[in-house]
């Protein structure tokens, strides 16, 4: 009897080892996406601007902020190896939009990644949990919405100085207030599915239940989202630099490239056009790669 | 003598609408003072119309809807008592099948995620590879092959989707499953093979079923005993036999007559329009016996109370002051 | 008698991405004026998409070849313009939920004077009380009231009947009613299915009746078709259907349904589930699930012919002459 279904077991294993993988919705999904040309190229683009952002100042003979003597306000030229000329005081201009592009990304990518661990967060507890808790935590967003941020992030300025990582901060902690709400809207109606009753039926807890069956059935909507926050970021970077506020000197962001080179854009347009190049081929492909991951993820909505 | 499995008692169920900003909200008794029992092993089919709480009544036992007042003993300890963790426990003993098999499927997991999900909850001990053997096996008792086990929900037709939801609900080998309109979305030809499959698990693992259903001649296919529910009230409660082949309670009498059957001869002879009319609003419903404003029978003392369940002559119960004492 | 609706060689494919999708194949179907017909068929078996696209309802990725003569003229042929003045006028239809045939946002009573002052050139007092008039006769009661509400403002089942009175106000020659009592209760179902056979008998009118319900539509029907992927398989009149059907599908569909006068436990599913229309087999296409089985069913369609006088069934086994007892079922 033992051997027999030690026997069995070792067989249903085999079974399960061997059975076919099914297609899960996010594979379905990517392979939407990959039919969809325009995020495909975009995805293309988006990676070259990546690559060449991390890898790019590697290649170069110039760093972003030594000038050179003998090259100030030079134009594009591959005599000097200047490709993209140099600044007012001679500093590499392909360097520098290198470096603002990494430094854009960089904001973009740790802003979204705390609002979208705040936002999922938040945005579940109170869409699941309901009630008074829900009236209480949404409150508290709206209060937040109705402060004018720009005013909240200039204050934190004037009050701490100027740093990188309180710019990342204050830009997430902004951005996570949309999440929540569009998080807290679709757990309501997960709320209601049948199968989330099923899981209260087996037992699961309330935790669980958010983590295995609320957040999972999120991805599609976050993922969306989050891909639509990273241009939104760049672009609230980029008018806080150009405000003034943003990262400093030597360092730089393709926000503050574009401010400065916009007040010599009669007299050096190159200062203004190849951040500005950048900085639009970042957006135009993650707008289109947000649009075609809408597409994929909910193919009913076209 | 032991506690049956299951007993209810007065068991009511009240929402409250909300009707807007400046109006008070209304209340509503989905179910209304509900009492039966079910013994171990045995079938107990709820049938009624849409909006007549059957489905509010399954969930209320269960306590995935609060129920408002009443007691449920639950082998012979109430059920209603309990906080919510211990309840939680309780529930590897009691499990539900629902209506719309692929909704009630979580679209992101796999076949054996999602079966396995109770024994992960439940059986701790378990290994993951026995938690696997015991999923595989499972599978196997319901009719699916065990290399489906990495599928996902949406792969499935409805059938198999609901032997999905089957296999999750007897998983951890539950004592009462509550089935709510399991074989209502499938065609035809699939029905049949879902309820067989349901008689044959019930028969292999001892199961006790809750069955509520709107088709009358699935209910008469698998329970023992018939219980009818209008505007949230029992109106005739007994053997399947009594309740089919001498109802007695005028609704009882004018749902069977209304119901479909399969044979033109029968079909044309007979007459349908004993009913007239749409069931009450269960916002406004009729004084006294909430049948009342449609019953063929209708007598003035109807019209005042509610009338007790009283036993008729063929052995099942009645709410209704035509049955004789 | 010249038929009212012929369908011929009809057929509705659906293009998608993993290719095409046989929705119905090469259908042959008369229909007699004033005649009661039943389509019966589990889902997915074109039932309902064969008569959206004779009304030219269809999604746009469908490909529709055959003919559907009315009279004569061939309802495929037809102009977007022509199709308007048939549809609505001469054909009706009635859907399953009640709430998408009717608007929510406009009264019972606009809804309902609209077609007649469109089709009929009616005015608007005559239109009134024609309305009005139907209502009564579709068991409304209080009509003049009912007349002036909303959708809303209505239960299910009285919202079926103003869908009715809606479709029957152009005095059609032919009606089609799309599993019209399936989202109602029992009870309610049975008044809306004798008032069908009511009106459809006082007007003449034809009346094409899908379901997937072998008992609704028992009391109603003349002549019932049983669809099995996309084509008929049995072309009965009733009661030769139920009492000694000749396809083994119809036979194993009466098999398998439960009862409710009965106290018998025995019912027998049809092992197996319907062929994909995206790649339907070679041979007949309910040979799989079949007790019958033998090669030829594998190597080719059986044709639809005739086994007896104004019957006529698709299958190179017919089982009408079986007995109950000799019955094989359905394979297990």
């Amino acid at each position: 009897m033992i051997l027999y279904s030690a026997r069995r077991a070792a067989l249903m294993d085999d079974a399960a080892r061997a059975a076919p993988k099914g297609r899960s919705l996010a594979a379905d999904a990517r392979r939407r996406l990959m039919q969809n040309k325009a995020a495909v190229f975009s995805l293309f683009l988006l990676g070259l601007v990546i690559i060449l952002a991390l890898a790019g100042p590697w290649f170069i003979s110039h760093d972003y902020e030594t000038p050179d003597w003998g090259a100030l306000r030079s134009m594009p030229s591959f005599g000097n190896g200047h490709y993209f000329g140099t600044d007012q005081n001679g500093r590499d201009m392909l360097a520098r939009t290198l470096y603002g592009t990494r430094v854009s990304l960089l904001v973009a990518l740790i802003a979204t990644l705390v609002s979208v661990c705040i936002g999922v967060l938040y945005g579940a507890v109170a869409g699941y949990v309901g009630g008074r808790v829900d009236q209480a935590m949404m409150r508290l967003v709206d209060i937040m919405y109705a402060l004018p941020y720009i005013l909240f992030v200039i204050l934190l300025m004037v009050i701490f100085g100027r740093n990188v990582f309180l710019l990342f901060a204050a830009i997430g902690a902004i951005e996570w207030l949309t999440m929540a709400r569009i998080v807290r809207g679709q757990t309501i109606a997960l709320k209601e599915r049948e199968f989330v009753e099923a899981a209260r039926a087996s037992g699961q807890t309330t935790f669980g239940i958010i983590l295995r069956h609320i957040i999972p059935n999120l991805t599609g909507p976050v993922v969306i989202y989050a891909a639509l926050t990273v241009p939104e970021i760049i672009v609230t970077e980029s008018f806080l630099s150009y405000l003034g506020f943003g990262v400093q000197e030597p360092l730089t962001s393709l926000g503050t490239l574009i401010s400065e080179g916009a007040d010599v854009m009669e007299v050096m347009p190159w200062l203004l056009g190849f951040p500005a190049l950048f900085l639009v081929s970042l957006l135009l492909s993650l707008m289109f790669i947000g649009d075609g991951l809408r597409d994929a993820f909910d193919p009913k909505d076209r | 003598m032991t506690a049956p499995l299951l007993q209810v008692e007065n068991l009511l169920t009240r929402f409250e609408i909300a009707l807007g900003m400046f109006r008070k909200p209304v209340g509503l008794n989905a179910v209304n003072d509900v009492s039966l029992t079910v013994a171990e092993g045995e079938t107990l089919g709820i049938v009624g119309e849409s909006g007549c709480g059957k489905s509010t009544l399954g969930r209320s036992i269960l306590r995935l809807i609060e129920p408002t007042s009443g007691t449920v003993l639950w082998q012979g300890k109430p059920l209603t008592d309990l906080t919510p963790e211990e309840l939680r426990m309780q529930r590897r003993d009691m499990q539900i099948i629902f209506q719309d098999p692929i909704a009630s499927l979580d679209p992101r997991m796999t076949v054996g995620q999602i079966i396995g999900e109770p024994l992960a909850i439940f059986e701790t001990a378990l290994s993951r590879a026995e938690r696997n053997e015991r999923v595989v096996e499972t599978m196997d008792a319901v009719g699916l092959a065990p290399e489906m086990i990495n599928r996902f929900p949406h792969e499935f037709s409805g059938g198999q989707a609901q032997r999905i939801g089957i296999a999750r609900a007897i998983v951890t080998r539950p004592k009462l499953v509550v089935c709510d309109e399991p074989v209502s979305a499938l065609d035809v030809s699939i029905q049949a093979q879902i309820v067989n499959l349901l008689r044959k698990l019930r028969e292999e693992f001892g199961l006790t079923f809750l069955f509520i259903s709107h088709d009358l001649s699935v209910v008469r296919l698998i329970s023992d005993r018939i219980l009818v529910l209008y505007l949230g009230r029992i109106v005739e409660i007994g053997s399947k036999d009594a309740v089919f082949d001498h109802p007695a309670h005028p609704y009882t009498q004018a749902l069977l007559a209304a119901a479909p059957v399969p044979d033109p001869k029968l079909a044309r002879s007979r007459k349908h329009v004993a009913l007239k009319g749409d069931p009450p609003s269960p916002l406004n419903p009729p004084p006294g016996c909430v049948f009342s404003n449609r019953c063929p029978k209708v007598r003035d003392a109807c019209r005042t109370a509610q009338p007790e369940l009283r036993a008729a002559r063929t052995g099942q119960q009645a709410a209704c002051i035509l049955i004789e004492e | 008698m010249e038929p009212l609706l012929k369908l011929q060689d009809y057929t509705i494919r659906f293009a998608t991405p993993d290719g095409d999708v046989h929705a119905v194949t090469g259908l042959d179907l008369d229909l007699a004026p004033g005649e009661k017909l039943a389509i019966v068929g589990e889902s997915g078996s074109g039932k309902s998409q064969c008569w959206m696209g004779v009304m030219g309802l269809l999604a746009r990725n469908a490909r529709v070849s055959g003919r559907a003569m009315f009279g004569d003229r061939n309802l495929l042929g037809l102009t977007q313009r022509q199709l308007d003045a048939v549809r609505g006028a001469e054909i009706c239809m009635v859907f399953q939920d009640p709430m998408t045939a009717l608007n929510p946002v406009l009264r019972i009573s606009r809804q309902l004077t609209e077609t007649l002052e469109v089709h009929r050139g009616a005015g608007r007092r005559e239109a009134e009380k024609q309305a009005i008039a139907m209502l009564e006769r579709v068991g409304i009661p209080d009509a003049p009231r009912r007349f002036r509400q909303y959708p809303h403002e209505m239960s299910g089942g009285m919202r079926q009947r103003v869908v009715i009175a809606m479709a029957l106000l152009t005095k059609p020659r032919l009606l089609i009613a799309d599993e019209p009592t399936t989202a109602l209760d029992v009870t309610i179902q049975a008044q809306i299915l004798d008032l069908f056979q009511d009106l459809v008998t006082e007007t003449g009118t034809s009346l094409v009746m899908i379901s997937h319900d072998l008992g609704a539509v028992a009391g109603i029907a003349d002549r019932v078709a049983v669809m099995y992927a996309g084509r008929i398989v049995e072309d009965s009149p009733v009661d030769d259907l139920y009492e000694r059907p000749a396809h083994p599908y119809a036979r194993a569909l009466l098999q398998s349904i439960p009862r409710v006068d009965r106290a018998t436990a025995d019912i027998r599913p049809i092992d197996g589930r319907p062929p994909s229309l995206a790649d339907l087999p070679r041979g007949c296409s309910f040979a799989p699930r079949c007790g019958y089985r033998t090669d030829a069913c594998d190597a080719a369609v059986p044709p639809l012919a005739d086994i007896e006088p104004g019957r006529i069934a698709a299958c190179f086994h017919p089982v009408h002459r079986h007995t109950a007892a000799d019955s094989k079922g359905s394979r297990t």
